[in-house]
């Protein structure tokens, strides 16, 4: 069945009408039944009353039957005003003594007790009662037989009264019920055109999550609604900060290479040229990346709410990222140690953010390390996994150390640094349920890791980076 | 009734093959006031034409494209025809009047009788139709007659207990108390047997008659003149219709109502499911219980009608409306045409009265 869309209270009416339509239509028919048995009992009753008193009047004189038939039998049985009555009285030889020979007798012999049936006299439908009364004279032996009929206008009339009745009651009974439902449901959903209300009467940049209590029942929904707030509530707010920060980092390597450029049109000697032309393009290539950092950064920022996480090999991963770094980077001085296990080690996460926060902290290493660079994938016990890169110098120093994560942290000494490395790799591993961990080995190697939660037991793994 | 025995007497002379009902009914015909007639209407009644002849001509001048056939013939004929016609489903007559009620009401009750029109069931009280399709048209009360000068006022009885006391004083009333042969009267075996469904006077009474010799007689005219002769004091269980009638042309007699209990007869109407002229009988029927039609039993005839009759003998005879116990068209009628149960009424009445 379809229903219009528009009204919870209108589906609830239409189907509640159905249902009560049905129970009515039994209602009715079960009221007329009864109606129609009760109708019989009470007039069965007046029927064998007036055959009983008949019986009464039967006697015996000069050896034959006779009946002195009674008035108040034929009163009783005009109370049923509009009923025809019929009788016959049969001699225990089988002969009508009085009454009318057309009507018949009951198809069974006789019973002890009085006998209903239906059957019909001159064509029309009737009711008839048999009673007997033994009669046990020297002269006259055996059952007299006293039937009683009458048509079943009055039985007809008070059933039809009585469901009738029924039907009225029923049928208000049933309106009134709709309208309750109606009116009910109306009532239940109210509190649903409050948090209407909630949202309607909003600031438009207001993203809060809708307070105050909501029925249980849409709990969910308004959860789901505050979940969805949040989450634009959040995206409005990485854009925002994606703008300004875009902005904001942009102009001053920019307006440092204009006024570069502007000093080497300046210039003639040739030898200071060429170093000022090298500068420039330093900036250049630190703009570049700059630019490509944003962008991953606002990437990862976006597929942390869309992509979906999958089970994925943690070296194939880090084989990946190693590659990709190796193309986009040209200008690597050195190479890149990679250790891997023997065996899988699957984690739950984003391919494509994974393969970027592992390549920043390649990134990372170059920049501020001496090659080559270690990465490396383990086990670590407690059911995780960790991805970890290292460098053959001193690495950072204390202070960086200390900053590291921090957005635009950027070291002056480095202009192609953009100091959004270590802030992508967080970002990463903040919706991957990882951590960043970092360290000192015995020769003074700096370490930075990726602490990443092994997946659960399941056949690995889906889909190819 | 001279004259249709001798009109009886003549057709059967005549036309030797002519079937019984010529014999016993008296046919008059009445033609449509206005050019041919659209219908003919045939009337089967128990009733003296002369007292229905207004009804027929006002019926006629309200439709005067109907013509009407009045049959007048004993009530005894007529429950036969009626009963024989019932059974084999023949046609005789488009409506019925008569007072001969268990008849027309074993008629009705075995399915032989057509719906009467809306008027039968809301101007007429309850008790004087039955499943619409029975209606009484008159409220005739059983009345007893006195010869005036041979009664003193004081002695006047007014209800059954004085006139047994009366009966019983002295043999003043031997041979001079008269009423109907119940052998012969449908109408006296009919009032005979209320009497006894009523009351326990009844038998009393009966023994009462019988010790005074009871006279008996076939017809209401015959008591009624006697009494007005002198030759009978007593005139029992009359037809008061009858008895007003003769006596607003004869002061010899008085009329008593008991006021123990007054039996009241209406004579009664219905339309054989085998007439062919329904319409024009329904007509009849609610014509005469139309105001028009009532207005001319009321006033123009004695017969009265249920609705206002109470209230006019209450009037006429100074009566207490109350004892007035009119007989219900209703099952119950069936019982005195039981025949068992009228052999031995009739025989019980015969041991009490024929001694």
């Amino acid at each position: 069945m379809k229903f219009p869309n528009s009204s919870i209270a209108l589906r609830l009416v239409i189907v509640l009408g159905v249902l009560l339509s049905l129970a009515a239509g039994a209602g009715v028919y079960a009221a007329y039944r009864y109606g129609r048995t009760a109708a019989d009992e009470a007039f069965d009753r007046l029927l064998t009353g007036a055959a009983l008193q008949i019986a009464e009047r039967i006697g015996v004189a000069d050896g034959h039957p006779i009946v002195d038939l009674p008035s108040s039998a034929f009163q009783l049985l005009s109370l049923a005003p509009n009923d025809r009555v019929f009788y016959r009285i049969i001699g225990p030889s089988g002969k009508t003594i009085t009454g009318s020979n057309a009507l018949p007798q009951p198809d069974k012999a006789a019973v002890s007790g009085p006998q209903i049936f239906e059957t019909a006299y001159r064509g029309a439908p009737v009711r008839a009662v048999a009673v007997y009364r033994r009669l046990a004279e020297q002269s006259v032996f055996g059952d007299m037989t006293v039937i009683v009929a009458h048509t079943t206008e009055a039985r007809a009339d008070l059933a039809r009264d009585i469901a009738t009745k029924a039907m009225a009651a029923v049928a208000f009974a049933t309106i009134l019920i709709i309208a309750m439902a109606f009116w009910a449901t109306r009532f239940a959903l109210r509190p649903l055109g409050v948090i209407e209300d909630a949202i309607k009467s909003r600031d438009p940049l207001d993203l809060q999550p809708i307070e105050g209590p909501a029925p249980r029942e849409v709990e969910t929904l308004v959860y789901s609604i505050n979940q969805f707030m949040t989450r634009l509530n959040r995206r409005v707010q990485d854009m925002h900060d994606f703008v300004a920060d875009t902005a904001h980092q942009m102009r001053t390597p920019i307006t440092a290479m204009r006024a570069q450029t502007e000093m080497a049109m300046d210039e003639d000697d040739p030898e200071r040229l060429k170093s000022m032309l090298v500068r420039i393009r330093r900036r250049a290539i630190g703009v570049s990346r700059l630019m490509e950092q944003l962008l991953s950064r606002a990437l990862v920022i976006h597929r942390s709410d869309t992509a979906p996480l999958v089970r994925l090999d943690l070296r194939r991963a880090a084989l990946e990222a190693e590659r990709e770094y190796l193309t986009s980077a040209q200008t690597v001085r050195g190479r890149i140690l990679l250790e891997l296990p023997e065996s899988e080690v699957v984690v739950t996460a984003d391919a494509f953010s994974l393969k970027e926060a592992i390549k920043n902290l390649l990134a990372n290493s170059f920049t501020h390390g001496t090659p080559p660079v270690t990465l490396a994938v383990e086990m670590s016990g407690d059911f995780h996994a960790l991805i970890k890169v290292s460098d053959c110098g001193a690495g950072l120093r204390e202070e960086q150390v200390k900053t590291l994560g921090k957005r635009y942290a950027r070291d002056d000494d480095k202009p192609e640094s953009a100091g959004l490395g270590i802030a992508i790799v967080e970002r990463v591993l903040s919706y991957t349920g990882g951590t960043l961990l970092k360290w000192r080995d015995d020769d003074g190697h700096l370490w930075l890791a990726m602490r990443l939660p092994l997946a659960e037991e399941a056949e690995c793994c889906v889909g190819d980076f | 009734m001279l004259r249709w025995r001798f009109l009886g007497g003549a057709l059967l002379s005549l036309f030797l093959w002519s079937i019984a009902p010529a014999a016993h009914a008296d046919t008059t015909k009445f033609p449509a006031l206005i050019g041919e007639a659209e219908t003919s209407l045939k009337i089967a009644s128990v009733t003296d034409l002369e007292q229905f002849r207004q009804m027929i001509d006002a019926f006629q001048r309200r439709y005067p494209r109907i013509a009407v056939t009045y049959e007048e013939s004993t009530s005894d004929n007529l429950d036969s025809v009626s009963k024989d016609a019932c059974e084999a489903e023949d046609y005789f007559a488009d409506l019925v009047i008569s007072s001969s009620l268990p008849r027309q009401v074993w008629f009705v009750n075995e399915g032989c009788a057509e719906p009467l029109g809306n008027l039968a069931a809301t101007a007429t009280p309850a008790w004087a139709q039955w499943r619409n399709e029975i209606v009484g048209l008159t409220y005739e009360p059983a009345v007893i007659v006195y010869n005036r000068a041979a009664l003193g006022e004081a002695e006047v009885p007014r209800d059954r207990f004085a006139l047994i006391d009366l009966l019983r004083q002295s043999d003043r009333f031997d041979g001079r108390i008269g009423t109907y042969d119940i052998e012969r009267s449908g109408v006296g075996y009919f009032f005979a047997f209320e009497d006894s469904e009523q009351a326990g006077t009844w038998a009393r009474l009966m023994e009462s008659m019988g010790r005074n010799h009871v006279e008996l007689f076939c017809c209401t005219s015959e008591i009624l003149e006697r009494v007005a002769r002198g030759d009978l004091t007593f005139g029992y269980n009359v037809l008061g219709s009858y008895a007003l009638d003769f006596q607003q042309r004869d002061r010899r007699i008085g009329i008593i109502l008991p006021t123990d209990y007054t039996l009241v007869l209406t004579r009664a109407a219905f339309i054989p499911k085998t007439a062919g002229a329904k319409t024009a009988a329904r007509l009849f029927v609610d014509f005469a219980l139309s105001n028009e039609g009532r207005a001319i039993l009321e006033t123009e005839s004695n017969f009265g009608t249920p609705a206002a009759g109470p209230a006019q003998l209450k009037e006429l005879l100074s009566l207490n409306a109350d004892t007035l116990r009119p007989i219900a068209l209703n099952p119950t009628l069936l019982v005195p045409l039981d025949g068992e149960k009228r052999r031995s009424f009739v025989e019980i009445w015969r041991q009490s009265v024929a001694r």
